[in-house]
């Protein structure tokens, strides 16, 4: 067994670990660990932009950014953080670009805005030029900007190093165990503090957004070890998903002026959310789709829409969104200047995740007590500044905001902190967990069970749900688990064995759709992305609380929080 | 629709050589290559290895040997590839497994050229400005997703493994002609020898490699001009 220490580890090397691993790094001994090499990481894939209220082409102000995250996300947001978030995101989007972040610029040089879903002026009067963009590969930029200053710095990296279990003793975290994807080799990183930035789990759906090895294994890890997750119910579906596919076309794309519309050639959205429009938030753009579809209005009465590109300039079109463009070419074989593009939902984002506070540090109880030692930053996370619907631009604003302040809240505590020993036997868990899905005679695969997973969660707990579909579903999760410990990895191999890792990762799969099954079941209202038929109204008087989801084995067990409310009381929610 | 699938398969603790395997599966013609091989992994043979994430052009980990030209596995689709889809590892990394290469040599000659802003006055409080031409002027070589499929494209590489390669010079060039850098010289200096541009005999593969649709070419040459004119 190799035992590695360091002051801290972070695990995950997105935006959020590249930004928290800048900020330790100055001061701490760390590493960083990663089961891809750190370019591959999601943050790359973002497109339409960042938010912040820079200003440069109309006036615009860090309050309203944070009234239409709160109002976003349907009032379950804390606003303590989201004052924080953006306030921060706008001395956050000029430390980018000093970091040499090729933003487009205005005419003037400046960073260029455009609009995006949901961000408003004068608290919902009209939308506003928030997002700062980098045409629509935002996110590449910033995913390269940030690696490039790791390099700079001399970031210790441990590059497709798969992290497969907490460490904690006392009450604290002390490390982590990865497998060494080239050798098979379980390794032992003794830690001060652990950084939690492992992104999200949406391959638990069938149509998503998210890369393959979205599997929230960060999120499962951590609960597993008894910390509870926070809201797991809430699930973005983002509206326009390449039909059949899933992959994103930005929300940029309507920033830019583009339009749904419905089988009748109806610009349906006019009838949903008569001021913005196609801009109004994700939730209720896709289940305005999900309706058209319902109601017999998708395109030849099938289950998608158009977005229409067609009446735009080809050259903002080419200049703006190139990428898209691209996409759109390679894997539908059409010129969106010329000829509108098949959409529908895709699972995007989840706003649930690993409870923390504004420093980042992972909070394990009702009373938000401080696990020492552990941290959580970007879509693994849960501030909650996305509340129960996060807005467009702003998860790339939670992963630079909180991983910056992460980083320095590990960067200072490892200073003061000791390390606390390892566990007598650290790698039990791992070995136990990886010598069941070697066993033989079970005769189950992974192929087959992921996939039975992903259509059901697709069918049974997307964007509309109901409690028998919910019922339904959690009996079926457990019939997965059962078959899941039947098991059996074929690759009897050591080196790049990604059968045994991917059936780790269906593990971690089958416990989040677990809790958020569980959370979505309890949950009688609709808020946000989460949609009851059977409950359509949302209830403040009961239901304005967080929910934490605790893994107990087979069983998930749920509490209740407080949500922190200070500038905007909850109204009700119309665009 | 049956397609049929030829492989190069390497396993180091059990093969001393590659040898090609076939497979046949079902799938539809928009699916991806990459759908192609996640099928056959999933149900034919779990031992398949070969590294993927994003699924759509963006993360760069699947650039393999598709019908003889690098490609991404996510962005060729099976409707037009002439059968048997044959799949080879890229050229000039060691072979760890399959499809899955040693790009350890690759990131180091990215490091080489210093891929990072080198600011060459304080930051000033708010953005630095930049004209829409001056941010034009690199916009190309800002797309680099750093997947490999140019450089070993490049017969300058296979030739001789301590050329720099395409890829670090395309991200040089991201710097060399940003209007906020003051690093050219010292990137130049690693880029102005043996190892350097000059290696590059203008053979075009890198361009018709890259998946991103860079000018990797121009490019290249750009920093080449640069250096004989002793400057930007």
């Amino acid at each position: 067994m190799a035992v590695h220490q360091f002051d801290a580890v972070i695990v995950g090397a997105g935006g959020a670990g590249l930004m928290a691993a800048l900020q330790a790094s100055q001061s701490a001994r760390i590493a960083v660990l990663s089961k891809l090499y750190p370019t591959r990481s999601h943050t790359g894939t973002a497109q339409g932009g960042i938010g912040a209220a820079l200003g440069n082409l109309e006036t615009d102000t860090w309050e309203w950014h944070m009234f239409d995250t709160v109002k976003g996300g349907d009032y379950l947001v804390d606003q303590d953080a989201a004052e924080i978030m953006c306030r921060e995101a706008v001395d956050t989007v000029y430390e980018l670009e000093h970091m040499g972040l090729p933003f487009s610029r205005t005419p003037d040089g400046k960073i260029a805005q455009r609009p995006f879903g949901g961000h408003t002026k004068e608290f919902g009067k009209a939308p506003v030029r928030r997002s700062c963009y980098a045409a629509d590969r935002t996110g590449h930029m910033i995913l390269q900007t940030l690696y490039q200053q790791c390099i700079k710095q001399g970031v210790t990296f441990f590059d497709e190093y798969h992290v497969v279990d907490l460490l904690t003793r006392d009450g604290a975290a002390c490390g982590v165990v990865a497998v060494e994807i080239a050798t098979g080799d379980l390794h032992v990183f003794h830690a001060k503090a652990v950084l939690f930035a492992t992104g999200g789990c949406g391959r638990m759906y069938k149509i998503t957004s998210n890369a393959l090895t979205l599997t929230g294994d960060g999120m499962a890890v951590v609960g597993r070890r008894g910390i509870p997750l926070e809201d797991m119910e809430f699930f973005q579906f983002h509206p326009t998903g390449i039909y059949k596919m899933g992959i994103l076309i930005t929300e940029g794309a309507r920033g830019e002026g583009g339009i749904l519309r419905n089988g009748k050639g109806e610009r349906f959205m006019e009838k949903y959310t008569p001021t913005l429009k196609d801009l109004a938030p994700r939730d209720m753009v896709s289940r305005a789709i999900f309706r058209e579809v319902r109601e017999g209005r998708g395109i030849d009465g099938k289950d998608y829409v158009h977005l229409d590109l067609t009446h735009l300039d080809p050259k903002v079109i080419r200049e703006k969104l190139p990428d898209i463009t691209d996409f759109v070419e390679t894997y539908l074989g059409i010129d969106p200047s010329r000829a509108p593009i098949p959409i529908q939902p895709t699972a995007h984002y989840a706003m649930g995740g690993i409870p923390t506070n504004a420093r980042a540090e992972v909070v394990a109880d009702e009373k938000n007590t401080v696990f020492p030692g552990l941290y959580a930053a970007g879509e693994c996370a849960c501030v909650s500044v996305h509340g129960a619907n996060r807005l467009g631009t702003n998860s790339l604003v939670d992963i630079i905001v909180f991983g910056r302040r992460g980083g320095k809240q590990v960067g200072e505590f490892v200073k003061k902190a000791s390390f606390t020993p390892l566990p007598e036997k650290p790698l039990e868990q791992t070995e136990a967990r990886f010598a069941a899905l070697k066993r033989e005679g079970g005769g189950e695969s992974v192929f087959e069970i992921r996939k039975d997973l992903q259509e059901e969660m697709m069918d049974k707990a997307s964007v509309f749900r109901t409690e028998p579909d919910l019922t339904k579903m959690l009996q079926i999760i457990g019939d997965l688990k059962s078959r899941y410990s039947k098991i059996h990895v074929k690759d009897r191999g050591t080196g790049y064995n990604m059968e045994l890792l991917e059936a780790f990762e269906l593990g971690c799969l089958l416990d989040l759709a677990q809790a958020t099954v569980t959370s979505a079941l309890a949950r009688q209202e609709s808020r946000g992305a989460h949609y009851r038929e059977d409950f359509p109204k949302r209830d403040d008087a009961n239901w304005l609380k967080h929910t934490l989801a605790k893994i107990n084995g087979q069983r998930v067990t749920l509490s209740y929080k407080p949500v922190s409310i200070t500038k905007f009381q909850p109204q009700e929610r119309k665009y | 629709m049956e397609v049929t699938f030829q492989l190069l398969r390497f396993d180091p603790l059990k093969d001393r050589q590659p040898h090609w395997e076939t497979y046949r599966v079902e799938l539809e013609p928009t699916d991806r290559v990459l759908d192609g091989l996640e099928a056959i992994k999933g149900q034919m043979d779990g031992t398949l290895a070969y590294r993927r994430s994003c699924a759509h052009g963006v993360c760069g980990s699947d650039a393999m040997i598709i019908n003889g030209r690098n490609r991404l596995a996510c962005k060729a689709l099976v409707k037009n590839m002439k059968e048997p889809i044959r799949i080879e590892p890229m050229r000039g990394f060691k072979v760890l497994k399959d499809f899955v290469v040693d790009m350890g040599p690759f990131f180091e000659k990215y490091r080489a050229v210093k891929p990072y802003l080198i600011e060459k006055e304080a930051r000033p409080q708010k953005e630095r400005l930049q004209s829409q031409e001056e941010r034009e002027r690199f916009d190309d070589t800002t797309k680099c997703i750093l997947c490999g499929a140019c450089t070993t494209s490049c017969p300058s590489f296979w030739f001789n493994a301590g050329y720099v390669g395409p890829a670090a010079i395309v991200q040089a060039h991201r710097f060399i002609f940003d209007s906020r850098d003051g690093g050219a010289e010292e990137r130049l200096s690693v880029l102005n020898n043996q190892e350097g541009v000059w290696r590059c005999r203008t053979v075009f593969n890198c361009v018709e490699a890259c998946p991103r649709g860079i000018n990797v070419t121009r490019a290249i040459g750009e920093v080449k001009k640069v250096i004989a004119k002793g400057g930007r």
